[in-house]
């Protein structure tokens, strides 16, 4: 099944013994030229490429401030050895969070710290060589942004933030990575990753309709660029068709069709994913962002409610308001954006939704929080909202549900193994590898609890699951999304067989 | 005076100014960057009383590590507590016994003493991990292992002199208090103090440039001090405005 070794499942996690180089040939495919220069870096490596890059680093030192502190601070206590997925999952010790740091780290002391000017052997210093920028481009892509070194980090330093940065450089100095940066000329000419026109889009949601109410009789509407809609849903372009994600998405027009609610989808900011983050470039993630608000006021919503996505909650939770903002023009008693989740259970709070548990009764769910979400975002008003709405969710509508391991879930999540722009075909033994951590915790909780299915809130965690569970012995279609559990349990007004005649949606909630 | 002593004076004012003009200028250099992004580690708090809390769970009890390693954070732990309780009590050579300050020193300095051994064994500890534990090996640069040996030397000097070989503690008060109101006085010659004071400024000395910067460093940390409120408030850098006026031009 691949020519790579497939790490065993055992009875536990286990924590390997370092093995130098394990995935020192891993490196994704570089960026052709025209898409580096759509995004406005070089074409590829610049002849100055050392000098471009000690600038960008001096650059970045002065904007952010987690890249200037992170460089400084670690003292290499170890604890965060043992625990990013990817190091324990290919043993490879520069997969280590603290290593991570150090390939930057060391090149920063050799060219903008006394010690590592004048003693560069005592601190481990080096120059900036062709085999330190080919280390960068190999293991700043083995690291998915997942932050859960930075929960562990006595001072809260995030791997995520260094290999932002060191994509930066890389891109500064000509050597993207092909992935991201194709995706990103993608949204900015079409309007989202999978480069979906809007006559197909449009196309597609019709057949959703179509295909919805021949299977309920309800005729739920999937509406594309409506003007004076109340909410604008923007949600990542692979609930348009993959599976499970669509089945996500029917979930989230029953809902917004049960509460009768005035809603659409955009076809210029069809993308709820924004890959300039992956690739640390403010200005490149605030121009998809900006496509977001340029929607809103053009379609007039008052409303903005993010599909399930991990990174882009991330970049539309916490900075959309930054890069996009201020949102004045919205409706200023619902904050902006709303999470799909969180308007899913304000409407269960308020008693506005119906549904048959048992339709869900064939499955034992486990939730896996989404690394982005868990650890950078949040949801309702109090901390962990996060963690909690998502799970009152699959609650309100499956009788069955069980955990997995406390040390994998919640703020100590483990990463699905595919996010931060690894979710790439020529990653793919990394994705496996760092698969492992996730696939034991779901073995425990299959052994212990009798788990049959897991339920997952983000487009590129559902896809990652989907290609890497059968190397771990599970299938595909044991991966849900948590809107598909909605859509199962939901109980449409006036659907063949429902005992209640009203039709009128608006009104549904007052029969109960 | 002798040579020794004008040389050993000469360290300490060199000493205090790097330490503090350096720590100055990182200090300020972590102010003055902007983070321009929200990116507290969550769930985090949602107020500024909830950052000031969790900072404190952080600097007092080390609550991430706490939560990540229970031997670093045992001997971690063990080794900060008791270099608080040491320091504090050798204020008794830099305070006057006659002024006000003063009551608290007398009390202190039980607790100092027997720190020091739950100092060496802190040190001990997380020494003993960097050479034990393969991926911490790994991590290690030669002076990750300097460092400890020089606060365990420190340690060790200070221990000698407390339990061993005493050396005259009213001269060395009046030397650091002639040091304080320029009106100098002379060092004890006695080999062990000479190497623990030596020590001491070397380390005030590297403390700006090197690791010993996450002291002031983490309460920099954006994924610790900030507050959760992203879509509640705009958070907007300096430049990042620049770039949206520009852009708005
Ligand atoms: S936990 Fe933090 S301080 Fe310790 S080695 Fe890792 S990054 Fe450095
Ligand atoms: S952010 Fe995640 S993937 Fe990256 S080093 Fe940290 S734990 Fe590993």
């Amino acid at each position: 099944m691949a020519d790579f070794e497939v790490p065993e499942l055992k009875e536990t996690l286990e924590i390997p013994k370092y093995v130098d180089g394990a995935m020192a040939h891993s490196s994704p495919y570089i960026a052709k030229a025209e898409f580096q220069e759509d995004l406005g870096f070089p074409g590829e490596l610049v002849e100055n490429w050392q000098q471009v890059a000690l600038d960008k680093m001096t650059d970045l030192r002065t904007r952010y401030r987690s890249f200037q502190v992170f460089l400084d601070i670690c003292v290499k206590c170890g604890a965060c050895t043992d625990k990013c997925h990817y190091y324990i999952g290919t043993s490879d010790p520069k997969n280590m969070p603290v290593a991570r740091q150090d390939l930057l780290r060391k090149v920063y002391r050799r060219y903008f710290t006394f010690a590592g000017k004048y003693f560069p052997k005592l601190v481990g210093a080096v120059d900036l060589t062709k085999d330190v920028l080919d280390e960068w481009y190999s293991y700043y892509h083995q690291c998915s942004q997942c932050r859960r070194c930075s929960v562990f980090c006595p001072y809260g330093i995030d791997t995520a933030e260094i290999s932002m940065a060191a994509r930066e450089i890389l891109d500064s100095v000509g050597v993207g990575q092909k992935y991201c940066n194709e995706i990103l000329g993608k949204v900015f000419k079409i309007g989202n990753n999978l480069g979906l026109p809007q006559p197909a889009l449009a196309d597609t949601l019709e057949g959703l309709e179509e295909e919805v109410e021949d299977d309920t009789g309800v005729p739920v509407k999937f509406p594309l660029d409506q003007k004076g809609a109340e909410i604008l849903l923007v949600t990542p372009s692979a609930d348009f068709f993959a599976e499970p994600h669509v089945d996500g998405l029917i979930g989230y027009a029953k809902v917004f069709h049960e509460a009768g609610a005035s809603w659409t989808m955009s076809s210029y900011a069809s993308e709820a994913g924004n890959f300039g983050m992956f690739i640390g470039s403010y200005e490149t993630m605030q121009r998809a962002a900006l496509r977001i608000r340029k929607a809103a006021i053009d379609l007039g919503v008052k409303r903005i409610v993010f599909g399930e996505c991990g990174h882009a909650w991330r970049v539309a939770y916490a900075f959309l308001n930054t890069l996009a903002g201020p949102f004045d023009f919205l409706d200023p008693r619902y904050p902006v954006p709303q999470h799909i989740c969180e308007y899913t259970y304000d409407l269960i709070q308020q008693g506005k939704l119906k549904f048959d548990k048992s339709e869900n009764d064939h499955m034992t769910l486990t939730f896996h929080d989404s690394c982005n979400v868990a650890r950078a975002t949040r949801m309702g008003d109090k901390p962990g909202g996060q963690l909690d709405i998502p799970r009152a969710v699959i609650k309100a509508v499956c009788n069955n549900y069980v955990d997995m391991p406390v040390d994998t879930i919640g703020e100590s999540t483990f990463c699905c193994g595919g996010g931060g722009g690894l979710l790439t075909d020529d990653l793919m033994e990394i994705r496996v590898k760092g698969a492992l951590p996730r696939m034991q915790a779901l073995k425990t909780a299959t052994d212990e609890g009798g788990v049959t299915h897991m339920a997952a809130i983000c487009a590129i965690c559902k896809s990652q699951f989907t290609k890497v569970i059968p190397y771990y012995g599970f299938t595909m279609d044991q991966i849900v999304s948590v809107h598909q559990l909605v859509s199962e349990a939901i109980i449409l007004t006036g659907a063949p067989g429902d005992d209640e005649p009203d039709s009128d949606n608006e009104d549904s909630s007052d029969n109960e | 005076m002798s040579a020794l002593s004008v040389s050993y004076a000469i360290l300490f004012y060199l000493a205090t100014a790097i330490l503090v003009g350096g720590l100055f200028y990182k200090i300020r250099q972590y102010w003055r960057t902007p983070a321009p992004l929200k990116i507290a580690t969550t769930p985090a708090p949602v107020t500024q009383t909830g950052v000031v809390l969790r900072m404190a769970r952080e600097v007092v009890l080390f609550a991430s590590l706490f939560k990540s390693n229970k031997w670093i954070w045992i001997f971690g732990w063990m080794f900060h507590v008791a270099l608080l309780l040491i320091l504090l009590r050798h204020f008794r050579y830099f305070v006057d016994n006659t002024s006000l300050i003063w009551f608290w020193v007398p009390l202190i300095q039980p607790f100092g003493k027997y720190a020091a051994f739950a100092m060496l064994a802190g040190l001990g500890g997380l020494w003993a991990r960097r050479v034990l534990v393969d991926r911490v090996r790994y991590i290690s640069s030669p002076s990750d292992h300097l460092i400890l040996a020089l606060l365990l030397s420190i340690a060790g000097s200070g221990l000698l002199m407390k339990f061993v070989s005493h050396t005259d503690i009213v001269a060395v008060k009046a030397f650091f208090s002639g040091l304080m109101t320029f009106s100098f006085q002379p060092l004890p010659n006695d080999p062990i103090l000479l190497v623990h004071l030596g020590l001491v400024a070397t380390l005030m000395i590297i403390f700006p440039v090197s690791k010993l910067l996450h002291a002031p460093g983490m309460f920099f940390s954006p994924t610790r001090n900030q507050i959760d409120n992203p879509r509640e408030k705009r958070h907007l850098a300096p430049w990042a405005a620049e770039l949206e006026a520009e852009k708005a031009k």
